[in-house]
């Protein structure tokens, strides 16, 4: 059903001394590159079926009626899934017994919580019938009104943001500080509901074999879709085999397995036969979750020197009316800027929507677009250059806990970016440069910080008699990398070249390697990697030193290294065994071992963990027309270990167009009254194409952390989101004098605005 | 997708006779009318694939210096065309501010005059709309209506026309051909869309079974190759539809505006023919003053339809802009951002 | 009504019975003739995953029905490569990292492709990011994209200095 996916293709490049660090192509390329990479909805198993979602098109009520007869009268159409119609699960889908745990819509009743929400599923034996028996279901509903936006209903405040964070958090005395300023401002800043919208839209096939069920889907986190499907047809996990060897972009939204994706499963129970169900892609502004609108207010107190007095981060957000899930957008304030007093605070609305879920750099992304604008204009206020200002405010310890940082080269970062950009020329005062063809020219800047997490994670390594290794773990790659990245610390682990490595990963059957997200996946599967293969080769060691016949007999197993396929002696590198001699003189053909990777408890508990970053960014502006665009961006950032940085540039870049897509581009557009978004499309839901970006520039900056893990990975898949936007926002006004708090900033914002 | 019956027929007349039933649709590229398709906005019994019809793939000189396009030239084929983008620049201009390459290459003439509108309203079966459901309602009126009609609504529809390429056409006088069961006329592209009125439904003059079969420029357009130039404001650099676009031609003799074309995209249910613009310029010196004056007496109509006051100023501006462009002279080839702010020539404006 | 059409596809002559009308190319060429490589990303012509080329041209492949395709000659991602051999524009895209998750990939190099065959963009790298974009990439990959097929169209322009020297 998927072809080998166990990826034993060799680079094509000469490789000097270690794997890790070493900026080789993506092992995966070739794959990519001639169309041969397996996602889910390129399979067809013997005997497949086409299953189509049916979608609510109201926002709240209850459907009251579905035309099944009109599809099942259409040709081809096989079966219709609906409340009435559908195979038992053993769990309730609406049950959440852990925080991870998010409610869906697998037609347990007829009620609609939202738009998009799933309420039935059409199989049919091609995908043209079944799309148009979705269509002729033509649903009738009792309706009742929609909550839209951030004033529609009674505000509380969560019991927690993000994952177990405190919805308040005060250090120091916020109002007093306020009143002791001598600079203060106050401003709103608000943010719109976004869509991940990856390129590959949420696919499933699904076969069952008996009570076996085989599954290929993009996830982001195996261990925990196999739990969850586990859980809701009562199956033992060892009865479910997922295949996710390349996702086609997750950011978050395939983080979580979705109720669509459980409705192909039982879509393919109910007609005993293997059905593929692919989402279109207006489906997915339900579902999968989004980043969750906010209107943030930060109250910020400066000295007469422009040193903060106090930042108070305050973030209303909106939620579902079923499920919890708040942005922690005023966290953001936590990391970045000394101030003897910080507050920040949460109050969230429930809205008829999908729930929101974690969207690339959830809580960091929007919060820090408000922040990074309040900040320039507190240093605008003290008339103080935005660099220099956030200098001046540098944390030399994490402001809300005290905590050393384990590592923090932002001010390296701060330095080589603002050389490369050039900023020591900026003028002040907005409005002041011009291009040659009269264009508004405006430099901004933001800092970047995201925090540098780790879950867990566990590993296998193998050497084999023939001196070849193998490493699994059931990694994720939805482009970042995993591929390579993490076959490079496997190549090290093993102390083998990394074409005698065969690397497995991407299915549900290999250890668990933790979910791919909160930019941990690299150092947490990573640390498996890299303690399977010191198992492994401990347990060589062992046989090595314990046997007479080996040249290192007697010296001890800490007194071996492992390199190129061999072990030295520490004290005595003359003197060396090989894999292959160790292994055949013991008479086996492999040795084994296993790994985990998980953060450390006592280093966590002393230091304050972030990868930082600087990010300058240069826009023009029409000055009569109100359009925008990004001419140049530099991004220095400090994250530990790079272990590929031509993957790692390769995300910052992706990550900054973000940024510039969170400040110029993306917006679901919501109809105020029905609750519909208006735009669930790509053509009207605007993220950048090619011609929005201009020259991007990546500085790396060294960085040794000693304590956030033995490899000292922080991770980079989220940070370039953060900073970048607030500095394409910082550059406008500096371009126009205009200071747009509402995003994306809009032509509307800055024809009207200096008129 | 609703099923329906797939005929190719090889003639005009075969293809109007069999697109007489009601339902029936015409297909080309099929790249607005299988999106409509797909989302159920629109569900024809029979498709009328006209493609393989022999005679309108052809660009052809008139006899009198004008240009005949057949209504299946291809939009790439078209800019792409040396004579044609010599000859009307600011056509070949707007046509590659149109989409992308791959829907260019596939996209016809003809079907570019007759697509539909982009609002949301409309392509959201859920929602009322009198142009999808005739009496049904317009819930763009009281929506999300920031990028709807400025110019020439009403209370029943506040939708836009899409195109790029028609406004430029409508400036330089451009003249559609229809095949009909009773034979062919000709009617001006500016008279060819229809204000949505209280029958927005019908959104042009095409009778039920008539097939546009060509497009026709006149010589008189080549005049205006000098100065000529189509101006688009958009929400991203490329691949989006308009906010507000402009076309702009003048004919300059000795320092004065001989004769102006003027049109807007983006604000109104048609290309708007700014014919009291140009009025205003013709026998004034070519500056910004002049401009804007004409700019203003272009929008003296114009009034909100919603949330999108600012496309009343803004299309002012624009339209400004075009003709402070077009006054700057064609470039000698369509610039990298085709009718984009920023491929203006340095000192074209300040 | 069965509608019997020819394609050719990869250099493949395919004579297809089509039961169904309403099959665009892109489902026929990715649920019936099991050529998977050309990505379903919209399905409505707004990010380009499904270009391929017909007849030498880029274009979307899910705005466009099979049937009305009869004769035409199309080429999909799968046939870009000489069996081994990589297309200059696939060597480039690995070596400019012109691709993250690889989903936008296919359609991103055939319209790389379809660019080339045009003769527009030449060697100024901002008409290529004009041109190229149709195609909609998530993960941010524009640059490396930018830089491969820039990389191509200079090779392309030594390559013919060379011969014409």
């Amino acid at each position: 059903m998927t072809p080998e996916i166990g990826l034993t293709q060799t680079s094509r490049h000469a490789r000097h001394g270690s794997n890790i660090g070493q900026p080789l192509t993506r092992r995966d390329g070739i794959l990519k590159v001639r169309g041969e990479a397996p996602y889910a909805a390129d399979q067809h198993p013997a005997g497949m079926l086409h299953a189509v979602l049916a979608v609510s098109t109201i926002a709240r009520g209850r459907v009251t009626f579905l035309d099944v007869n009109a599809a099942k009268s259409h040709p081809g159409v096989v079966d219709v899934m609906t409340p009435a119609h559908k195979p038992p699960l053993a769990e309730d889908p609406d049950a959440k017994t852990n925080p991870f745990m998010f409610r869906m819509e697998l037609l347990q009743n007829d009620a609609v919580r939202y738009a998009y929400q799933p309420i039935a599923v059409v199989i049919a034996e091609t995908l043209e019938a079944a799309t148009e028996g979705a269509a002729l279901l033509a649903p009738t509903y009792e309706i009742q009104p929609a909550r839209v936006g951030l004033d529609s209903n009674d505000s509380f405040v969560p019991p927690a943001v993000g994952v177990g964070h405190p919805a308040v958090i005060e250090r120091g005395d916020v109002e007093a500080g306020l009143a002791s300023a001598s600079k203060r401002i106050e401003a709103i800043y608000e943010t719109p509901a976004q869509y991940h919208n990856a390129m590959e839209p949420h696919a499933i096939v699904a076969a069952w074999d008996g009570d076996a069920l085989s599954i290929d889907t993009p996830t982001q986190g195996l261990a925990m879709a196999q739990g969850r499907i586990a859980g809701l047809f009562g199956l033992s996990a060892d009865k479910i085999h997922i295949r996710s060897p390349f996702l086609g972009g997750g950011f978050g939204s395939k983080g979580l397995i979705s109720g669509p994706q459980i409705l192909g499963i039982m879509a393919a129970r109910l007609v005993g036969k293997p059905v593929k169900l692919v989402f279109r892609r207006e489906q997915m502004y339900g579902p999968v979750g989004h980043r969750a609108p906010t209107r943030q207010r930060l109250r910020v107190g400066a000295d007469g020197e422009g040193r903060l007095a106090a930042l108070d981060h305050h973030a209303k957000i909106t939620s579902s009316s079923f499920d919890d899930f708040f942005e922690p957008a005023a966290d953001a304030s936590h990391t970045l800027y000394a101030s003897p007093a910080i507050r920040s605070s949460h109050e969230a609305v429930r809205v008829d929507t999908g729930t929101p879920l974690f969207m690339r750099a959830p809580g960091e992304a929007t919060g820090s677009i408000a922040l990074e604008s309040a900040i320039d204009e507190m240093a605008s206020a003290c008339g103080i250059d935005p660099l220099d200002f956030r200098l001046k405010n540098y944390a030399e310890v994490e402001p809300i806990s005290g905590k050393p940082f384990s590592s923090k080269a932002l001010r390296q970062c701060y330095a080589q970016g603002a050389e490369r950009f050039g900023w020591s020329k900026r003028p002040p005062a907005p409005r002041q440069m011009r291009d040659e063809a009269g264009f508004l020219v405006g430099w901004g800047m933001g800092t970047a910080t995201f925090p540098a997490l780790m879950f867990q994670g566990a590993a296998r390594a193998v050497v084999r008699s023939d001196g070849s290794g193998v490493m699994e773990t059931g990694a994720h790659d939805m482009g970042q990398g995993a591929w390579t990245a993490l076959a490079q610390i496997a190549a090290d682990g093993l102390g083998l070249d990394l074409d005698r490595v065969e690397f497995r990963s991407g299915t549900s059957d290999l250890p668990d390697a933790g979910i791919a997200g909160g930019s941990a996946h690299t150092a947490t599967a990573g640390m498996a990697i890299h303690n399977a293969g010191a198992a492994v080769i401990a347990k060589l060691a062992d046989l090595a030193t314990s046997d007479q016949r080996s040249p290192l007999f007697g010296a001890g197993n800490a007194g071996v290294i492992a390199r190129d396929g061999r072990l030295f002696r520490r004290d005595d590198e003359t003197r060396g065994d090989s894999y292959v001699d160790i292994l055949t003189r013991a008479g086996l053909t492999e040795i084994e071992a296993r790994g985990t990777g998980t953060a450390n408890p006592a280093a966590q508990a002393d230091y304050a963990m972030h990868a930082h970053g600087a990010v300058f960014v240069e826009v023009k502006v029409d000055p009569d027309l109100g359009q925008v665009r990004v001419t140049r961006a530099v991004g220095a950032f400090a994250a530990g270990r790079i272990i590929n940085p031509r993957l790692v540039r390769s995300q910052l870049f992706g990550g900054m167009i973000w940024g510039v897509s969170f400040a110029l581009h993306e917006e679901a557009v919501i109809d105020r009254r029905s609750g519909r978004i208006m735009n669930p499309n790509l053509a009207e839901y605007h993220v950048p194409v090619n011609a929005d970006v201009p020259s991007l520039d990546v500085l790396l900056v060294d960085e040794h952390d000693p304590h956030v893990n033995a490899l000292g990975i922080k991770g980079v898949g989220e940070i370039g989101v953060t900073g970048s936007a607030g500095a394409v926002a910082n550059a406008v006004w500096h371009a126009t004098g205009v200071r747009v708090r509402r995003f994306p900033i809009r032509i509307d914002d800055l024809v009207v605005g200096h008129q | 997708m609703k099923t329906f019956d797939y005929v190719r027929p090889a003639s005009v007349s075969d293809a109007v006779a069999a697109a007489t039933e009601p339902g029936a649709a015409y297909l080309a590229a099929g790249t607005n009318l299988l999106d409509l398709m797909k989302g159920g906005i629109t569900r024809p019994d029979r498709l009328v694939d006209i493609t393989r019809v022999p005679g309108l793939d052809r660009i052809e000189p008139m006899p009198d210096g004008g240009l005949r396009i057949g209504a299946l030239v291809r939009n790439a084929d078209l800019a792409h065309d040396a004579e044609f983008a010599r000859s009307y620049p600011s056509v070949a201009e707007a046509l590659l501010s149109g989409a992308s390459a791959q829907l260019r290459n596939a996209a016809t003439v003809g079907g570019n005059l007759l697509q539909r509108t982009r609002c949301a309203y409309f392509y959201d079966t859920a929602s009322a709309c009198n142009k999808r459901e005739p009496g049904s309602g317009c819930d763009a009126r009281i929506g999300e209506n920031r990028l709807h009609a400025v110019l020439g609504w009403s209370d029943a529809c506040i939708a836009t026309h899409p195109s790029d390429f028609a406004v430029p056409l409508v400036a330089l006088d451009a003249v559609v051909e229809i095949a009909g069961k009773t034979g062919r006329r000709e009617v001006a592209l500016e008279d060819f869309h229809r204000l949505p009125g209280d029958t927005p439904e019908r959104e042009s003059v095409l009778e039920p079974g008539e097939l546009l079969v060509a497009l026709r420029l006149p010589a008189e357009a080549r005049g205006f190759s000098a100065h000529a130039r189509y101006l688009k404001v958009r929400e991203r650099t490329s691949y989006a539809f308009a906010v507000v676009s402009a076309a702009a031609a003048l004919r300059i003799e000795n320092g004065a505006i001989r004769d102006a074309r003027l049109a807007l995209g983006g604000v109104a249910a048609k290309p708007w023919r700014a014919r009291s613009a140009e009025k205003l310029l013709e026998g004034q010196r070519p500056d910004a003053a002049s401009f804007r004056r004409a700019a203003e007496a272009a929008l003296a109509d114009a009034k909100p339809s919603g949330d999108n006051e600012f496309k009343i100023e803004l299309a002012q501006r624009v339209l400004v802009r075009a003709l402070l462009l077009a006054l700057a002279g064609t470039p000698k080839r369509v610039p990298a951002l085709p009718a984009s702010p920023f491929s203006s020539p340095a000192g074209a404006f300040a | 009504m069965n509608h019997s059409i020819s394609l050719t596809v990869n250099g493949v002559r395919r004579d297809i019975e089509l039961d169904d009308p309403r099959v665009t190319l892109l489902d026929l060429l990715r649920e019936r003739l099991h050529l998977t490589g050309t990505k379903k990303g919209c399905d409505r012509g707004q990010c380009g995953a499904c270009t391929i080329l017909i007849d030498g041209r880029r274009i979307n492949s899910c705005l466009t029905l099979a049937v009305s395709h009869d004769g035409a000659d199309i080429l999909t991602i799968e046939g870009v490569a000489r069996g081994d051999q990589l297309h200059p524009l696939q060597a480039a895209f690995i070596a400019h990292d012109g691709l993250q998750c690889g989903f936008c990939t296919p359609g991103q190099i055939m319209s790389a492709i379809g660019l080339i065959n045009e003769g527009q963009a030449g060697d100024d790298p901002e008409r290529i990011r004009e041109a190229m974009s149709g195609n909609l990439c998530r993960c941010g990959a524009y640059s490396g994209i930018t830089e491969a097929v820039l990389d191509v169209q200079n090779s392309l322009a030594e390559a013919n200095q060379r011969r014409s020297a």
